[in-house]
């Protein structure tokens, strides 16, 4: 195998999986990876996230009829053995019986790669993760992110094809989590496999995800890059498990959904009646001098550093969720007037 | 130390010596009896090894005995009993847990009644009755849950599931697998299963007792014969033949246990 190898598209036709005790853990579904892409998968847990990613990666096959393609080669009934993927698990999988440097050249040795090309190919990784150090440490005298670390440079080692990560960093400090995931991110940019990442975290999904597959309830709720997701989601449920995100019903007309508290500006045409708008807390500023949509009440304010949020009451039905830059000094109980500052979204469907 | 103290620690430290010299005294005076040139009279009687000598002559038949049903048990519980573990370990399912129980039984039910139940089996087959094979299968019987309990507890704590779609995302197959992740991570538990399968095996009476024939004693059941039909000196010495085996096993047990417990911590210090 050379350093080169064009990067791997994958292609998932009718895959859906129904474990031994009858559970459907997925739905029939379409998926393509293009060549060279970052797809992260993003749900709660229980979704299908990661029996998805365990059909891609060969650890579980999909029900009859399903088929998964690497290319142009059908790989639907190769174990994960015979696939060329490198995978980085939740607990890490690192075997206690070995050193980091022999965890690290499993894969190779495994190929049958000779012993000096093996050497090099470990020294190598051991530089790119910066634990040379560790390299004749036993498993169990590694903190977490160590061990993530080594589980990473094993995976790569053998210059898999497609890179697999199965929540690789819930297991860490939110510190670490960062940390990681901006070496990840370089990580992926600098070796342009193909790869896929399981999360629930948004923000994990968001930074790394070149296009982001929300899942629910063991389907595809919607796939398209971050910014489609956070801005145009397909539904409630995206919506909700996507960053926060303010309902508020009224009466929809001449572009404006009318309610007791004001108006709120639409960002397209939408058939008039009663009906649901969403926007963003951060869309949302305090009117000042200027234009104001809403009037509200201030029922709670926390400031988080960066921005202050505000929880405003009288407008929906639930408090209106508010971030506004710097601080905010105003006592409870205070009317608040609003401006929304781009057009809110028509909300489709409820589930 | 005040008075109070000073007397609590004298009855703690009585206490703990009685203790211990109910658990000891009677095998030591066994082993006294063992060496000693006539009980009646005491160590003043003067000590001595013909005893020991002569147990050899006796039964040396059975200590060789002991120690080949040890040897074919443990080979057997490997065999048997390492795969069965792997398997119970890879399917943790209800069914599992059940099975698990199930070859726990005969080590609540008393020896006898099993023995019991593999004459009834196997005791029209006179040439095997007959031979040490029909012990054998008591052994591995009665010890095989040991090996399983332990293997099978070690596994659980190294998640060799997990550890083998590692391994096999890295492109090994399931041999490879199996010889460089799988058993060598089961080793501790493995190890610890083994010589507890000899001690137990080498030490056996109940069923034995009534699997055994003339032509097959054991070591413990060639003991029971020696109190039975032999000057007391020379079932001590017995004893002392008998703790000469079992002991060295009993520490290297006792070495073995903590890495067993604690999976791979005990390589720490490497």
């Amino acid at each position: 195998m050379t350093p080169r190898d064009p990067a791997l598209a994958i292609r998932l036709e009718g895959c859906a999986k129904t474990f031994a005790d009858g559970t459907k853990a997925l739905a029939p579904l379409d998926l393509a990876i293009g060549a060279g892409e970052t797809l992260a998968f993003l749900g709660p847990s229980g979704c299908g996230k990661t029996t998805l990613l365990r059909l891609i990666a060969g650890l579980d096959s999909p029900d009859p009829g399903g088929r998964v393609w690497f290319d142009d080669k059908e790989v639907t009934p190769l174990p994960i053995e015979r696939r060329q993927v490198g995978m980085v698990f939740q607990s890490y999988a690192l075997f206690p019986n070995m050193t980091v440097a022999e965890n690290i050249a499993y894969g190779l040795k495994v190929r049958g790669e000779p012993r000096d090309r093996r050497r090099t190919r470990v020294a190598e990784l051991l530089a790119m993760m910066r634990i040379e150090a560790l390299a004749g440490r036993a498993i169990d005298q590694l903190s977490g992110g160590q061990r993530q670390r080594v589980a990473l440079a094993r995976a790569i080692a053998p210059r898999p094809r497609l890179l697999l990560f199965d929540e690789p960093l819930t297991a860490l400090d939110a510190k670490l989590r960062e940390a990681l995931r901006l070496e990840i991110d370089g990580l992926l940019r600098k070796l342009g496999t193909t790869a896929v990442y399981v999360t629930h975290d948004q923000a994990e999904a968001m930074a790394l995800g070149d296009r982001i597959v929300v899942m629910n309830h063991g389907r595809i709720a919607q796939i398209g890059t971050p910014h489609e997701i956070y801005h145009h989601p397909a539904d409630r449920f995206v919506a909700e498990f996507v960053g926060l995100m303010n309902h508020v019903s009224g009466e929809i007309r001449d572009g404006w959904l009318h309610c007791p508290a004001g108006r709120i500006p639409l960002d397209r045409e939408t058939a008039a009646g009663q009906g649901e708008v969403m926007f963003r807390p951060e869309t949302v500023c305090l009117a000042g001098t200027g234009e104001t949509h809403l009037k509200g009440t201030l029922a709670a304010s926390f400031f988080l550093g960066d921005r202050t949020r505000l929880l405003v009451d009288g407008i929906g039905e639930q408090s209106i969720v508010v971030d506004v830059v710097g601080p905010v000094d105003l006592p409870l109980g205070t009317p608040v007037p609003l401006r929304i500052q781009s057009p809110a979204m028509a909300a489709k469907g409820s589930t | 130390m005040t008075m109070r103290q000073n007397l609590l620690f004298w009855l703690l430290l009585a206490f703990t010596v009685a203790t211990c010299a109910f658990l000891i005294v009677p095998i030591g005076l066994s082993l006294l009896a063992g060496v000693s040139a006539n009980w009646q009279l005491g160590p003043s009687g003067g000590l001595t090894l013909r005893w020991i000598e002569e147990v050899w002559s006796l039964y040396s038949g059975t200590v060789v005995r002991s120690l080949v049903l040890a040897v074919a048990c443990l080979i057997a519980d490997l065999l048997l009993g390492v795969p069965l573990a792997y398997v119970l370990a890879r399917h943790p399912s209800r069914r599992a847990r059940a099975i698990e129980e199930l070859i726990m039984l005969p080590v609540a039910v008393p020896g006898l009644a099993t023995a019991l139940a593999l004459i009834i089996l196997y005791g029209g087959w006179h040439q095997f009755r007959g031979s040490s094979s029909f012990i054998l299968v008591g052994h591995v019987l009665f010890t095989l849950p040991f090996m399983v309990r332990s293997v099978l507890a070690v596994l659980a704590s190294i998640d060799v599931k997990t550890l083998e779609e590692g391994a096999a995302s890295l492109g090994a197959g399931p041999w490879r697998r199996l010889a460089t992740v799988v058993l060598p991570n089961a080793k501790p538990g493995i190890l610890a299963g083994s010589l507890m399968v000899v001690t137990l095996s080498v030490g056996e009476f109940n069923m034995t007792w009534m699997l055994h024939t003339p032509l097959t004693q054991t070591l413990p059941v060639g003991l029971a014969d020696a109190y039975a039909s032999m000057r007391l000196e020379i079932a001590s010495a017995y004893t002392v033949v008998f703790l000469l085996m079992i002991v060295p096993l009993l520490i290297l047990m006792q070495l073995a246990a903590p890495s067993a417990v604690s999976g791979t911590a005990a390589r720490g210090g490497k």
